[in-house]
């Protein structure tokens, strides 16, 4: 199949089907007890810094285990793996003093997914699988201040910030994706530069993929950390004219529930959620069962809320198997048409109907 | 429809003004913020921001104003206007704004070109633009130039690059006109007029322009320029014009400008009666030089008065105007602030408290009053502040009040707060849905005298005994206060008192006797009289009730439902609906809901009782009435064009059939599947000869084709934020206001919609026009009762209505634990279009009905009882 196939039966299964992506790669990646030189590997044996936890330099260095973690959550029922580049950015790798080997690690790491998907597609032809490249938040944030005692002060530019999400995503890109996921957004200026540099990529003459946005509402409050409102935070990112819009992480499903269900309101696109499996406990530790997770996501399909469902934190293949088989023939969510008019935002939404 | 205007700030604007350039030169941006807040509080939905100045290093004081402005979310909440004639400023600002901003503004200046890579940028950025009607030959002066000019760049925005046509706003030029060249006289009609033609011809496309141009050879005559905005405004915005950038609080009403001064400057701006219209208002201008254009006639003797008469006169009446001069004058003659307070200020508010208890003044006019107060004690604030030794001000006591867990509703709790707070106390209110838990976890921090708890669903009957008996098993000994709509008396005798025998627990009718009460419960010489004799009086409420109970016999069940209300469906049968399922209305046209306002509950809500009209001229209240009901006019003038809230509502129609006491509601006409299943309690009181004991399943047909209906609507998405915004400035007034017009027009809401119903969308009966006694006297055809009142007092039934409209998803409402409906300003119902149905109450039940209840709805007797425990004809088996 050629991307453009890839990208039709994308769509074809999104309008069957509610589709699964799949769990959590830090806990998944924690549990195996890796080692620095497991980090290091041969290639960056001899590296000046610490490498132990940048997990996604195991796209490079143990490329077994990413393969495992791809096949564990295809086999849990996964429709769509993520590739395992949160942090794969020169923003994020300078920490670990790694920015020249951003562009090695996302290429690796669409590989490693696409190989994985390509032999599950073959096995259940009835039910393709693909691969979304994972773009994640950064550490430092264009909305708000690193400073107390200036609040108009900034850790980072939005050229900056744009330029390292150009270089992810390209090397994303040709590294064979079927799709974007912006997520865990906490900070919507810095998924609009996200946005810009995957619609920039068009300049290059790369085909236009389709993106994913998943936003993070932090609390009760119903606001991303940056502030916004969930409608806010849609009209912000609509212009990405996005194949999905959603929230992950932060939440369990029963305090993300009154917010997909705004969302699924008023978005004209797909809907898609992946919740923490609960909150985390004293240690740290989520310890929601995978049937208390399904039973909630079973009631959002029910209810007609959604079009995509996945675990984030603390989600295991065993919560993605209950998902999966919970949301099994479920329609998915009829994507609404909204009148047409002029929908702004600052913190909240402003409407000029 | 009534055209919606969006206001855009201009204040931020270093070109438009004077005092924020300065601040920006001088790199004051802490004191620039506050010209934007003041602007956002002032009412601007959108903020332009433009550092277009030949000193300035723009793309710096943007980038620098913008980071700043993001960490104020009182200001960031609207969206950014970024203004620039330079694109590197106008992109340094797009890096900034994480909202979805307006760029103003790209043009064809420069060619297609340059004009496509702008806007392409724009549509990555994520941002909606002005279009300048301006081209390679220059800026359009007539009508004809910026329509095409116009028309050329919506064309090309929208079919070369897919630029989404209600993104893009024009801005086909607004010139200055009485000028004295004659080339200039007929730009204001130019600008109308392609305003006109540019909505016709372009879908979706917006219209806006700065205003303030126009006017602009008559700098230096502040009234005359408001004048002639307001009159060019009025013109323009008839003629399509959406939004624009001006100073809208300045501006005086049309209606209320000079008849001269309007007539002269409307011929200027309309190109009338020339020549001789420009020199026409240039001779008249000078005489509205310097007063206000608008003169109005107020008796202002009662100024001449002593300062404590005035802060009297200002507080009886409501007026702020001068509060903060008399205030002031006030402390420099008494020196402490602290004295202005418990001096003159009291004193006024004494009389308010007198005139008020003698029914001289009424609730909307005591609430005005504390505005005033409150302005005044902000003033002094500061002072007190400064004077270190000053102790902390006397007040007469702390009183927590608070909307139980699972309730939304807060009018009446607002209303006794402003009050309270009127009358020297203080007040903590800690908002609506609180836990138990959270109450006297606060009380107990704050140490607070009493605490006061509303509610007005009847649920909260039971969440409210649940907060008594923790008072108990928490140890707190002080005063109880109950009150809300559902609340009564007898409830709080028999239920709810004696779960606290460790204080006093007393029932509050309305807000008027709230001051009564708690002054009689907090007073060191009255106390234990008032609590005694409360205590006595509800002794003799339970022996009342207990004997009331043993009186009333109940029908068993079998027999009340071989009683049943028998229809004859075969001389009636129900029309097929024009649809099957539901129907979403995303927002519904507000100004279609205010002719539907039923006022009379308006009035009660605050304790004015009458019908409306006659209330206005009713000799007691009829002035207070009149100027509440003026005040409302205002505002709801205000929702409707700046669209506070939105209306959302959903309908659903679905066949179906009675089955014993439940009614059944099929998957579709083929009645083979059960999609949900509604439960009806029947009343079982003893009846008359020939009257039937009612259940709402009588109504519908047991076989054949009949339908159900149902319904939820709201018009309170975005009061919570309005009343909250009014609260912050301390205008309780308005807050109050806000949220009792909301409350009526979700009302209105379901009144249209159900006429619709009728009319349309089931057509059950055709021949209606539009007589609104009629609609609100009920003498219409069919019923929409809903649950949780008198013929269906079970409110856990909502949850089976909602899930059928999935009303959740479509309206933004959402039940509560408690069922109750957030935001509070919904409401849902079911319909019935059978000519007999009516409206009835269940009444007291026995626990045959109970038992059989529960097995139907798949609950055990103890959740039965509790959810029914307002209608149980005996004592719940403990």
């Amino acid at each position: 199949m050629t991307r453009q196939d890839r990208i039709a039966a994308l769509h074809a299964a999104a309008r069957e089907r509610i589709l699964v992506l799949d769990g959590s790669w830090g806990v998944m990646i924690q549990r195996r007890g890796l080692s620095e030189e497991d980090f290091r590997g041969q290639r960056f044996a001899a590296h000046n810094h610490p490498l132990k936890g940048d997990n996604d330099l195991l796209c490079l260095t143990r490329p077994d285990i990413v393969t495992e973690l791809h096949d564990a959550y295809f086999d849990a029922g996964a429709d769509i793996a993520e590739t395992n580049t949160f942090n794969a950015t020169s923003l994020s790798q300078s920490d670990y003093g790694l920015e020249s080997a951003v562009t090695d690690i996302n290429l690796a790491a669409a590989a490693l997914a696409r190989e994985s998907a390509e032999r599950w597609t073959a096995a259940t032809p009835d039910k393709p699988r693909f691969v979304a490249g994972s773009i994640g938040p950064l550490s430092r944030t264009l909305s708000m201040s690193s400073d107390v005692n200036d609040p108009g002060a900034r850790q980072v530019t939005f050229d900056e910030v744009h330029a390292a999400y150009l270089e992810q995503a390209r090397a994303l890109h040709k590294g064979g994706v079927d799709l974007f996921l912006v997520e865990t957004v906490f900070d919507t200026l810095n998924a609009k530069a996200a946005i810009k540099a995957i619609l920039d990529l068009q300049d290059e003459g790369l085909e236009p993929l389709p993106i994913w946005i998943s936003g993070t509402i932090t609390d009760r409050s119903g606001r991303t950390l940056s502030g916004q409102t969930v409608e806010a935070f849609w009209n912000s990112v609509r212009h990405a004219k996005p194949f999905a819009v959603g929230f992950n992480c932060a939440l369990g499903a029963d305090l993300m529930r009154p917010h997909i269900a705004e969302l699924s309101r008023i978005a004209d696109t797909r809907v898609a959620a992946y919740p923490n499996a609960g909150l985390p406990n004293a240690f740290g530790l989520y310890d929601e069962e995978p049937d208390q997770t399904a039973a909630h996501l079973d009631e959002w399909a029910r209810s007609g809320l959604v079009n995509i469902l996945g675990g984030c934190c603390g989600a295991t293949p065993d919560h993605i198997r209950a998902i999966a088989r919970a949301v099994a023939g479920k329609t998915p969510r009829a994507i609404p048409e909204r009148p047409k008019a002029m929908r702004l935002s600052g913190l909240e939404a402003f409407e000029i109907a | 429809m009534r055209p919606l205007f969006v206001n855009i700030g201009e204040r931020t604007n270093v070109t438009g003004s004077a005092r924020f350039r300065k601040l920006i030169s001088d790199g004051d941006y802490t004191a620039a913020l506050t010209v934007a807040r003041d602007q956002v509080e002032a009412g601007a939905q959108v903020i332009d921001v433009n550092m277009d100045e030949g000193l300035l290093d723009s793309v710096y004081a943007m980038t620098t104003f913008l980071n700043l402005l993001a960490a104020e979310p009182d200001i960031a909440r609207v969206p950014v206007m970024v203004d620039s004639s330079k694109w590197e400023v106008i992109e340094a600002g797009l890096k900034c704004v994480q909202g979805k901003a307006i760029v103003n503004s790209i043009s064809l200046k420069e060619g297609e070109a340059k004009f496509l890579e702008q806007a392409t940028k724009c549509l990555r950025y994520g941002a909606a633009v002005v279009v300048m009607a301006f081209d390679e030959q220059g800026q359009a002066d007539t009508r004809a130039r910026k329509v095409a000019i116009c028309e050329r760049a919506y064309r090309i925005l929208t079919e070369k690059i897919g630029f989404p046509a209600e993104d893009i706003i024009f801005d086909p030029n607004i010139f200055a006109i009485a000028t004295g060249i004659e080339e200039h006289d007929n730009y204001g009609v130019d600008f109308i007029e392609a305003t006109r033609a540019i909505k016709q011809l372009l879908p979706y496309a917006r219209v806006s322009g700065g205003v303030s141009n126009v006017s602009f050879s008559f700098r230096g005559n502040e009234p005359v320029r408001r004048a002639m905005h307001s009159v060019f405004l009025y013109h323009a915005i008839a003629a399509g014009m959406d939004m624009g950038i001006v100073n809208a609080g300045d501006l005086p009403v049309y209606d209320d400008i000079d008849p001269v001064l309007r007539a002269a400057v409307e011929d200027v701006v309309l190109n009338r009666n020339q020549p001789g219209a420009t020199e026409r208002l240039v001779e008249i201008a000078p005489r509205f030089k310097g007063g206000k254009a608008v003169e109005r006639v107020v008796d202002l003797t009662w100024r001449t008065g002593t300062v404590g008469a005035r802060l009297t006169h200002a507080l009886v009446h409501g007026i702020t105007e001068y509060i903060d001069r008399d205030v002031e004058e006030a402390r420099a003659t008494l020196g402490r602030p602290l004295d202005v307070i418990e001096g003159p200020l009291m004193d006024g508010m004494n009389v308010v408290g007198d005139l008020f208890g003698a029914g001289k003044m009424f609730l909307p006019q005591v609430v005005k009053s504390a505005r005033v107060m409150k302005q005044a004690v902000a003033w002094l604030l500061p002072f007190m502040e400064a004077e270190l030794e000053g102790k902390p001000r006397e007040m007469a006591g702390r009183v927590l009040m608070a909307t139980v867990k699972g309730d939304v509703h807060d009018i009446g709790k607002n209303i006794v707060g402003v009050v309270l707070q009127c009358n020297n106390y203080e007040v903590i209110d800690l908002g609506v849905m609180v836990p138990a838990d959270r109450i006297l976890d606060e009380a107990a921090r704050l140490k607070v005298d009493i605490v006061g708890l509303s509610g007005l669903i009847t649920p909260s009957l039971d969440e409210m005994v649940f907060v008594a008996q923790e008072m108990q098993r928490r140890g707190f000994s002080i005063p109880l206060l109950i009150g809300g709509a559902t609340t009564s008396r007898t409830h709080t005798a028999v239920k709810i008192e004696p779960a606290y025998g460790a204080g006093s627990t007393t029932y509050v009718l309305d807000a008027s006797r709230a001051v009564g009460v708690v002054s009689g419960l907090l007073s060191p010489t009255e106390k234990d009289r008032v609590e005694a004799a409360t205590r006595e009086d509800y002794v003799r409420i339970r022996e009342q009730f207990g004997r009331a109970q043993e009186a009333k016999v109940r029908t068993p069940l079998t027999a009340a439902r071989a009683n049943r209300i028998a229809l004859d469906w075969q001389a009636w049968q129900a029309p097929r609906p024009s649809f099957l399922g539901t129907r979403v209305f995303d927002a519904w046209d507000l100004a279609d809901l205010a002719r539907y306002i039923d006022w009379t509950p308006f009035f009660s809500a605050w304790e004015l009782v009458g019908r409306f009209p006659a209330i206005l001229d009713d000799d007691v209240v009829g002035e207070a009435a009149r100027s509440l009901y003026a005040d409302a006019q205002v505002m709801l003038k205000q929702i409707l064009a700046e669209r506070w809230f939105t209306a959302r509502g959903v309908v659903g129609l679905w066949p179906a059939n009675a089955d014993g006491d439940d009614i059944v509601v099929w998957t579709d006409e083929t009645r083979t599947t059960e999609r949900a299943r509604l439960h009806t309690l029947r009343q079982q009181m003893a009846k008359g000869e020939g009257r039937g004991h009612a259940a709402l399943a009588d109504f519908v047909a047991p076989a054949g084709p009949d339908y159900i209906g149902g319904f939820a609507v709201t018009a309170g998405h975005g009061e919570a934020e309005i009343a909250a915004r009014f609260k912050a400035a301390g205008d309780d007034y308005n807050a109050i206001l806000a949220a009792a017009l909301a409350d009526r027009l979700a009302e209105a809401f379901a009144e249209a919609l159900h006429h619709k119903v009728r009319e349309e969308l089931w057509g059950y009966e055709r021949t209606e026009s539009f007589d609104l006694d009629v609609l609100l006297s009920e003498r219409y055809q069919g019923i929409r009762p809903a649950p949780g009142y008198p013929a269906q007092p079970d409110h856990t039934e909502k949850e089976t209505l909602f899930r059928l409209l999935g009303a959740e998803a479509a309206t933004g409402i959402v039940l509560t634990e408690s069922f109750a409906m957030s935001p509070a300003s919904s409401v849902s119902g079911l319909y019935f279009a059978h000519p007999e149905a009516h409206y009835f109450g269940v009444g007291k039940i026995e626990r045959d009905q109970v038992t059989d209840y529960a097995a139907r709805k798949g609950w055990d007797a103890k959740t039965a009882e509790r959810w029914l425990s307002p209608i149980l004809n005996y004592e719940a088996g403990r």
